[in-house]
């Protein structure tokens, strides 16, 4: 998921963020030199970090040139250079786990700026007296993810810390892949006209995990929607440049993602409430935990923005493949000031759609 | 009778045509019409779905002081806090009070500081902890109009019932008429008409209105919080003025009684008492609080556990006040998105779900 | 929320396929499964009328229909 720092993964446990906290009164303004859980979650706090500390020193790439891989070229060939860490809780959610994301993550960032995924290192943390038996699950949904994908796992690193030195397991990948075209895709491609599309309901990942967190009894079984994007987007490259943006909206969900696309192309977006796919149980839980869908992350969805001409056909690509069947254009780029992103509500009016501050949902991927 | 039904006070078309009906009635008229809602929900609602929007220029909304955490003083998170570093004690609280910002402490930085503080739903919850804790003090802490207060005088009797003589509650419950009055009141405001609370009107009935539309001379329309409600009270309230007609009508009949609630209202009676109340931002407004009756004194914090506080101090620049009274948006306030955000709150506004501040900062303004 | 079981003062509700708990306590009036019910932080506080509902759904369409039809 993490292109050179186009989103940051710092993270702490919750109990040292409010010891740290403890030491601040009214006088002083929060202390600078913390580290907050919202500097992990893919809203604003995070994209300070990554302005202020984190791009500056370790780069120079500007944020503007932030998407989900990063772009090399070396000697004459482009390759595509992905990172993410996955810190999910709980590490078994419906629908899936915490390996299904680790592969399937690093798979659908290496998709999201059009390149074929062909490899994925795996990094594993374990705290000590982590289960055997659900490493080996989490290791068996691993492979299946990457033979879904036509990945291969092809490095790896085990180490082990002791007991409350890490939450049971955390995961990184990263992953490479080739380019079989000469497409730009990118967040600053979105121009003037283009239709937003997106492949299926939002916040099913972000419900199940916090379903089970909050021990939500539910007449029906919402499931993360974790899958690989690769397969998906290849068949949507086929038409060509008419294919400016693909993002998937992971954390921060498809409010932030889109917001980040409006700022990084410098255009303004206007939503439809009423074209979003949502299930009415992913409503229904949303109402119950007071968050909203639009902030919720998801795991198997791809942001796509395109030519209107072109519209209507990408769209038939995502509904004829098993992982578009719920497709729907949500929104488009319209006149109006950069960066801004508005929705028009169910009702007909307009409402302003802000990136967070910080963690709606922590730990959810 | 199935649900659907229900969807329609969401209807697209019901919506725009009341909007259109908003716009013919209040047609050329000089001054612009002011009305205000003191419902932490319509506060919610009127954002989400963009209801400004669909309003003429004529037509102004304002927010009052109708979220309950947000005009808890100052004093009051002080003595809460102040109990949470006593030994032995636990605070059983709604979650929102968790960030509210004392004279110089939080809860959230008491508990991180160890103090066992415990976020329920219900204050039947908090009755609980004392059944499984008998060695330790709960105490509760009393938030809310009179849709929460009897809750928790249901939940005092059910203490009394079963012989509890560790739980206490630290109320600081409020009702809504009288403040009402005192804005509507005020030349500065200039309010037109109130939109009444919803579920509060659930309890203490329709009628509990007639002296402001009487005495007052206010139009008042008690209204649901679906966005149709909205509209449909609003338009009732356009209607209103512009007939010369000041009265109390009620949009929200399928659950708004004339006279509300009465078992509800008979428990407020046998616990509470009517007492002087302080208010952030408003002072202190004499009968407006709701204080334990004297047969119940034993679960009264206040009167049985003693504890020492210093005088609050109010943080500086906060503007909460002129906020809850309506005399300012939040976008206003000096400190609004630049010192006080809801991750680092310096006033109450900003911390809450249903207020204004942190609307207006999730949704843009 | 519309009431799926009850017993005796404890209620189940549930809507958009989501159920939780809510208590009786605090509604004087009878109410059985089927029913729909407000419910605010655990507790039944008032209990839908549905013919009220259907009018006050038929208020709103009559404005509708006024501003369909020009002034």
């Amino acid at each position: 998921m993490c292109s050179p720092f186009c989103r940051a993964n710092t993270r702490f446990a919750p109990t040292l963020f409010f010891l740290f906290l403890s030491n601040l009164t009214k006088e002083h303004p929060v202390d600078k030199d913390l580290i907050l859980l919202g500097h992990g979650s893919g809203g604003r706090l995070s994209h300070q970090l990554l302005d202020e500390l984190i791009i500056p020193t370790l780069s120079g790439i500007p944020t503007a040139g932030q998407n989900d891989a990063a772009i090399l070229y070396h000697d004459g060939r482009r390759l595509a250079f992905t990172t993410d860490s996955y810190v999910v809780d709980p590490i078994f959610f419906p629908g899936g786990n915490i390996g299904h994301l680790a592969i399937n993550g690093t798979v659908n960032d290496l998709a999201m700026v059009g390149a074929q995924p062909i490899a994925i290192s795996v990094g594993l943390i374990m705290e000590e007296g982590f289960s055997r038996s659900e490493l080996a699950e989490i290791l068996r949904s691993m492979r299946e993810a990457a033979d879904q994908a036509g990945v291969v796992i092809a490095a790896g690193d085990t180490k082990v810390v002791p007991r409350g030195k890490a939450d049971r397991i955390f995961i990184n990948t990263s992953g490479i892949g080739f380019f079989r075209h000469e497409l730009e895709i990118g967040g600053a491609n979105a121009r003037m006209g283009d239709k937003i599309l997106i492949n299926g309901t939002i916040g099913d990942h972000g419900v199940a995990v916090m379903s089970k967190r909050e021990g939500l009894e539910l007449g029906t079984d919402i499931l993360s929607d974790c899958a690989p994007l690769n397969g998906l987007v290849e068949s949507l490259l086929e038409e060509g440049s008419a294919i400016h943006v693909l993002r998937d909206p992971t954390r921060g969900g498809v409010a932030t993602t889109l917001k980040e696309i409006a700022i990084q192309s410098n255009v303004s977006i206007t939503l439809d409430e009423a074209s979003l796919p949502l299930k009415g149980a992913v409503r229904g839980v949303c109402a119950v935990l007071g968050l909203d869908p639009l902030y919720v992350a998801n795991e198997g969805k791809v942001l796509a923005l395109v030519a209107p001409e072109l519209a209507e056909r990408v769209l038939k690509r995502m509904k004829d493949h098993p992982l578009g069947r719920d497709a729907a254009i949500i929104g488009e780029v319209t006149e109006g000031v950069g960066g801004k992103v508005r929705m028009v509500t169910l009702v007909g009016g307009t409402r302003a759609v802000e990136m967070l501050a910080g963690e709606q949902l922590p730990r959810i991927c | 009778m199935n649900g659907a039904f229900l969807e329609e006070f969401r209807n697209r078309e019901l919506v725009q045509g009341l909007a259109k009906q908003i716009v013919r009635l209040a047609e050329g008229r000089e001054t612009p019409l002011t009305f205000m809602e003191v419902c932490g929900t319509h506060t919610m609602s009127i954002y989400q779905y963009g209801i400004r929007s669909l309003l003429p220029d004529g037509v102004r909304l304002i927010s009052g002081p109708g979220c309950p955490v947000c005009v808890t003083p100052v004093g009051y998170v002080d003595k809460a806090v102040a109990y949470a570093r006593q030994p032995n004690t636990i605070i059983a609280t709604f979650g929102d009070m968790l960030r509210v910002p004392g004279s110089s402490s939080s809860l959230m930085q008491e508990r991180a500081r160890g103090a066992d503080i415990r976020i329920v739903y219900s204050p039947l919850d908090a009755l609980a902890l004392a059944g499984k804790d008998p060695e330790k003090r709960v105490i509760f802490l009393g938030v809310g109009f009179e849709t929460t207060a009897p809750t928790i005088a249901g939940t005092i009797l059910s203490a009394a019932s079963r012989g509890r003589d560790n739980f206490f509650v630290l109320a600081a419950h409020k009702t809504i008429p009288i403040p009402m009055s005192i804005l509507s009141d005020d030349p500065e405001l200039a309010i037109d008409g109130y939109l009444c609370p919803a579920h509060v009107s659930t309890i203490i009935g329709a009628e509990a209105y007639r002296f402001l539309a009487e005495e007052h001379k206010v139009p008042c329309v008690v209204t649901g919080f679906e966005p149709a409600d909205i509209l449909q009270g609003v338009e009732m309230l356009v209607r209103q003025v512009v007939e010369g007609r000041s009265t109390v009508e009620n949009q929200y009949r399928r659950f708004v009684l004339p006279e509300g609630n009465t078992k509800a209202k008979e428990l407020l009676s046998r616990v509470f008492v009517p007492s002087d109340a302080a208010w952030r931002g408003l002072g202190v407004i004499p009968g407006s609080g709701l204080a334990i009756a004297p047969e119940f004194a034993r679960f009264d914090a206040e009167k049985v556990l003693p504890v020492t506080v210093e005088e609050p101090r109010e943080p500086e620049g906060c503007c909460c006040g002129e906020v809850l009274k309506g005399k300012i948006a939040p976008i206003n306030c000096p400190l609004f998105g630049t010192a006080c955000t809801p991750e680092q709150p310096v006033g109450a506004c900003m911390v809450s779900s249903e207020g204004s501040c942190a609307a207006a900062y999730k949704y843009g303004q | 929320m519309q009431i799926t079981s009850r017993d005796g003062e404890s209620i189940i509700a549930e809507i958009d396929g989501v159920s939780r708990e809510a208590s009786l306590m605090m509604l004087g009036e009878e109410v059985q499964v089927g029913d729909y019910v407000l419910i605010h932080a655990g507790f039944a506080i008032s209990r839908l009328d549905e013919e009220e509902a259907l009018e006050t759904l038929a208020l709103m369409r009559e404005c509708l229909e006024l501003s369909q039809s020009p002034t």
